[in-house]
């Protein structure tokens, strides 16, 4: 990990100790679209609500955002459509130029930084995949992947190189002199996928990456993310309306709502602990076999009790729910250190296959 | 008593508020016919208070060209380098379309290459329209070309060929450097916009003017001219199709860390590439369309043909070289066409040359082979004059032949019209007090589109008043205004008929695309042939050239009502009749008007060109002014009949769009 100590006085103390496991901090970062935007945010102090917006005139698509993404994690930003995704991910690219705040990349708040240095960590840094693909349609399959090393000035030869490395690796390899309009959305995308990894980035903004996609192919594509980052590690800020996706990749998970987040949690956390009613709405239609774990399903132990068999706590439901029946009887669970820290009853894991009364 | 007399009022007009409107305004016309003895200056326009704005003009070109000083170099310098370089170019592409090329071997000696011959020519771009597209299409162009050929075209066509291909390159070249600057500022689109507006409306005569001023006379000056002509539609296109870009796009560019420059040129513009080519075909149609225009100012080639042959009233000479320039306007129309439609094609790596560029090969070795044989046998370098076909003779038989058997049946119609028709709605249109014309009209610019929309319909009309314009305007509206109503009366029909029946729009726009091809001058030929000069002979040449948009638009109107409405129309019991008149007619009412629109634009362009048949509006006075290199003269004259059609486009556009949203159409 490259960490630059350089400039920001204005930097707080707490972001300089968070550094070596933040990739990115976004501080209070506000987007206001419509006229005189910035004036009225100074008159307000920086606070206002969406309502006084909209009356304004304006339209608050960014609200004073507060978020750390950590190194190596994929954060996922969901939200209804209209609800700033798209907004907050350009602001933390600087695609957008934000109406307020701070966004810390590698200690560097990028906002105040000259065009140069952000080209410069565009073109090493940053990689960014988009929902519509966003090829360049006079440039095969090759050339769209080679570009972004093409800007930088890299001869022909190795950079065609690492573009045929890339293709292989999201499985085009043979299709390199195609053009974009000869390939099926996926296959578009894995072009995508693979034209924002030439960079070698070390944060990579995917902005709802699969919607244009069916269900099968994005399935396929969720899977192909996966392997890939299996491999690659990167920190990955994802952006998606689908919950069903979000709980396939995220580690966290923040929700948004009318430009502001409402919540940030894994998704056990969202599912658990709904911080409103939006949430909640939310996350309704969640399988929640999927999402949780032993932990929070888990009743205290009865010390005199053995168990046959136990499971780590972070094991989710869907996964001990066969064993369990098997057992006929409860199962231990156990942290860490492999101590026993609760049991899970038979019934208990009925109650969340069924849907039944797990909520508080 | 006086509420009873408001409520009264309220009751006959409350839900006409319109009428009131009306009322009041016929009351105030009339009111100034009366005042015609107290106040005379309302009724005509005082000379004495026409602004010289003519001469000032004139005064700042003469300035312009002899005194004026940029710093560096004088403008005279300026004009004379760029006249240097564009006639350098012309002189290259000239060489290789025309006379062939004389390379100095040391001494007196000289190597005479020869222009490119008549069969390579076509071979080559028959085979560039095969890679294109397809035979069908090389076919087409190949038969265009030989056409040339075959009835004794060639040589004029390769002059014009030789000065388009160089104005049309520059052309596209600074259309998009003007257009991409007014994508990257706001200020410079602002500032171009009612310019392009301007240059797009004024006749082009006008600016022939001061382009033989700066130039001087002959295939330089034409071909600025040509350029500057075509520069308005590339400009917006360019504009139009960055913005056009998929805002991802861009923001891919930027991402992937591209540099201003890097961003336009190797993301947004080849990723705007299909509607950057429609500005390329606009440019190499409107390049065309000014072939004759430009044979005014010093342009050699087929124009010079047309109007020559007008000139002397020889008809199959000049139909000839009219048809000539419509069929290389097809040609290259269709080329550019299927080009700007063509996608790249996949190629196949490490393979030879040859094998990856087979038609490009093939070209070249055809040229050479031509060019070589060329020497030995004449017939292949030139086409050989014994076999030349010429129509002319035909042409004139047929025309002394209707002129022999119908004179009388023209001639009745001519002088009817002009006597029933024509000349009442002149003396009418003359006898308006201009005060009243321009009050009306600002009433209107309320009505349909507010304050601002009323004070620039009123400058606008304020203009041809104050520079002394106000007599010929008035004759040049009574023209369009005829004409205008006599192509709707034609061209609606026909789309109506196109609408309701799918062979027929077929037909139809087949015909009415190779006919917008047409340079307005071929319009010309027959007319004056049949009916003399004359404002009826303008007229007629107007309706034949103006005709289009109106077919087209009533089409396209009708086509557009939505099926849905139909149905329920059907549903309610209404005959077809009742269909056409009370549903589709009103609904498409504001789409046609956009193409009666267009009409008057056309109309108006057109009747600049119909001051060759004489007649006595603000064409003619630009057309004065060309004969006399009279810039002052020329522009103002031009600007007044921009101001027409612009008043005419603001007000009608401002009609459709509140009637649109009325009809919740937009
Ligand atoms: N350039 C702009 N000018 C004005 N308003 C904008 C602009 N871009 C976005 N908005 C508004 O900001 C709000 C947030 O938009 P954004 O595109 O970030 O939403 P999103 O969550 O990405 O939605 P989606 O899921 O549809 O992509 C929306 O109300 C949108 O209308
Ligand atoms: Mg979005």
């Amino acid at each position: 990990m490259v960490s630059l100590k350089s400039g920001s006085t204005s930097e707080p103390t707490d972001a300089s100790a968070q550094m070596n496991t933040a990739a990115m901090i976004c501080k209070g970062v506000w987007k206001v679209f419509g006229p005189n935007a910035e004036r009225f945010l100074a008159e307000h102090d920086s606070k206002a609500s969406y309502e006084e917006l909209i009356a304004a005139g304006l339209i608050g698509a960014v609200r004073d955002v507060n978020l750390e993404i950590r190194q190596g994690e994929i954060f996922v930003i969901m939200g209804l459509s209209g609800s700033g995704k798209s907004t907050l991910v350009r602001c933390m690219s600087r695609l957008i130029e934000p109406t307020a705040g701070e966004v810390f990349f590698e200690g560097q708040d990028l906002l105040k930084m000259p065009e140069k240095d952000l080209i410069e960590i565009r073109r090493h840094k940053m990689g960014m995949v988009f929902q519509h693909f966003a090829l360049l349609p006079h440039l095969t399959v090759l050339g769209n992947v080679a570009f972004p090393l093409e800007v930088q000035g890299i001869d022909r030869a190795t950079r065609e190189q690492t573009a045929c490395e890339l293709i292989e690796l999201v499985g085009l390899k043979g299709r390199e002199d195609y053009y974009p309009r000869e390939l099926s959305g996926g296959q578009q995308q894995r072009v995508g996928i693979a034209r924002s990894l030439a960079v070698k980035p070390e944060i990579w903004l995917l902005d709802e990456p699969f919607s244009a996609l069916d269900p099968l192919i994005r399935r396929e594509m969720q899977d192909e993310l996966m392997r890939l980052q299996n491999m690659l590690h990167k920190t990955i800020v994802f952006i998606t309306h689908d919950f069903y996706e979000s709980i396939r990749l995220a580690d966290r998970i923040a929700i948004m709502n009318n430009g502001g987040i409402i919540q940030i949690g894994t998704p056990e956390d969202l599912v658990t602990n709904p911080a409103t009613d939006h949430v909640a709405d939310f996350t309704r239609d969640i399988p929640r076999p999927k999402v949780l774990s032993a932990r929070s399903v888990m009743a205290p132990v009865d010390d005199r009790l053995t168990f046959t068999s136990s499971v780590p706590a972070e094991t989710k439901i869907e996964v001990l729910a066969a064993d369990i029946v098997d057992q006929k009887g409860p199962i231990g669970v156990t942290d860490g250190e492999g101590k026993i820290i609760g049991q899970i009853t038979p019934e208990a894991v009925f109650d969340v296959l069924l849907h039944r009364g797990t909520k508080e | 008593m006086r509420a009873t007399f408001s409520r009264a009022i309220a009751y006959a007009f409350g839900r006409r508020p319109e009428l009131v409107f009306w009322l009041v305004v016929l009351a105030a016309t009339v009111a100034l016919f009366a005042a015609d003895e107290l106040l005379p200056w309302a009724v005509e326009y005082p000379s004495e208070w026409v602004i010289p704005l003519r001469f000032w003009v004139s005064d700042f070109m003469k300035w312009l060209i002899n005194e004026a000083d940029l710093g560096l170099f004088t403008f005279k310098q300026f004009t004379r380098s760029i006249s240097w370089v564009f006639n350098w170019f012309l002189a290259a592409s000239f060489g290789v379309l025309s006379e062939g090329v004389k390379i100095p071997l040391g001494g007196e000696a000289l190597f005479h290459l020869p222009s490119l011959s008549w069969i390579a020519l076509i071979a080559m771009l028959a085979i560039m329209a095969y890679s294109i597209r397809d035979w069908a299409l090389s076919l087409l162009v190949g038969i265009c070309f030989l056409y040339l050929a075959i009835f004794g075209q060639w040589g004029s066509a390769m002059v014009t060929l030789s000065s388009i291909v160089v104005a049309v390159p520059l052309g596209i070249l600074f259309g998009l450097l003007l257009g991409i600057l007014a994508y990257r500022h706001p200020w410079f689109e602002r500032a171009i916009t009612p310019l392009l507006d301007l240059m797009q409306t004024v006749p082009v005569f006008a600016y022939l003017v001061p382009v033989l001023f700066m130039f001087g006379f002959g295939p330089v000056a034409a071909m600025t001219a040509t350029m500057i002509y075509s520069l308005p539609p590339m400009t917006r296109c360019t504009t139009m199709a960055l913005q056009l870009v998929p805002t991802e796009i861009v923001e891919f560019g930027n991402m992937a860390g591209c540099s201003h420059r890097q961003l336009m040129w190797k993301v947004m513009v080849p990723s705007a590439r299909p509607t950057l080519m429609v500005g390329v075909n606009q440019v190499i149609m409107l390049s065309l369309n000014m072939v004759i225009i430009a044979s005014m100012i010093g342009a050699g080639g087929l124009g010079f043909d047309v109007l020559h042959a007008l000139r002397r009233l020889a008809i199959g000479v000049g139909l000839e070289a009219g048809v000539a320039i419509t069929v290389l306007a097809i040609a290259l129309d269709r080329l550019s066409q299927a080009y700007a439609g063509k996608a790249p094609v996949r190629v196949k790596k490490k393979v030879s040359f040859v094998r990856r560029h087979p038609h490009l090969v093939a070209a070249l070795a055809i040229i050479v082979a031509t060019t070589v044989t060329g020497f030995l046998v004449p017939a292949v370098a030139d086409y050989p004059e014994s076999l030349t076909v010429t129509t002319s003779g035909f042409w004139e038989k047929l025309v002394t032949w209707i002129n022999i058997h119908f004179f009388d049946t023209l001639d009745a119609i001519k002088s009817g019209l002009l006597l029933n028709v024509l000349i009442p709605f002149k003396r009418f249109l003359l006898s308006l007090p201009w005060l009243a014309v321009m009050g009306l009209l600002a009433l209107a610019g309320v009505r349909l589109g507010g304050w601002r929309l009323s004070l620039g319909v009123a400058a606008m009309t304020a203009f041809v008043a104050v520079t002394g314009n106000w007599e010929k305007a008035m004759i040049s509206t009574y023209l369009i205004g005829v004409s205008v109503v006599l192509a709707s009366g034609i061209g609606m029909p026909i789309g109506i008929w196109a609408a309701g029946n799918d062979r027929v729009h077929r037909a139809v726009q087949v015909i009415i695309d190779t006919l917008q091809t047409l340079p307005a001058f071929v319009y010309l030929i027959p007319v004056v042939m049949l009916f003399r000069v004359g404002d009826f002979s303008a007229m007629i040449a107007v309706v034949a050239y103006s005709l289009v948009p109106i077919i087209r638009y009533t089409d396209h109107g009708i086509r557009q009502v939505p099926p849905s409405i139909i149905e329920a129309a059907t549903a309610a019991g209404c005959t077809h009749r009742q269909i056409l008149l009370k549903v589709q007619m009103p609904l498409a009412l504001p789409e046609i008007m956009l193409g009666v629109n267009q009409t008057i634009m056309l109309g108006l362009s057109m009747l600049v060109i119909t001051a060759l048949v004489g007649t006595r509006d603000l064409g003619q006075e630009v057309y004065i002014a060309l004969t006399k290199a009279d810039t002052g003269r020329g522009i103002v004259a031009g600007v007044c009949v921009a101001m027409i059609a612009m008043v005419a486009d603001r007000l009608i556009s401002a009609w459709s769009t509140v009637r649109k949203k009325q009809l919740g159409l937009s």
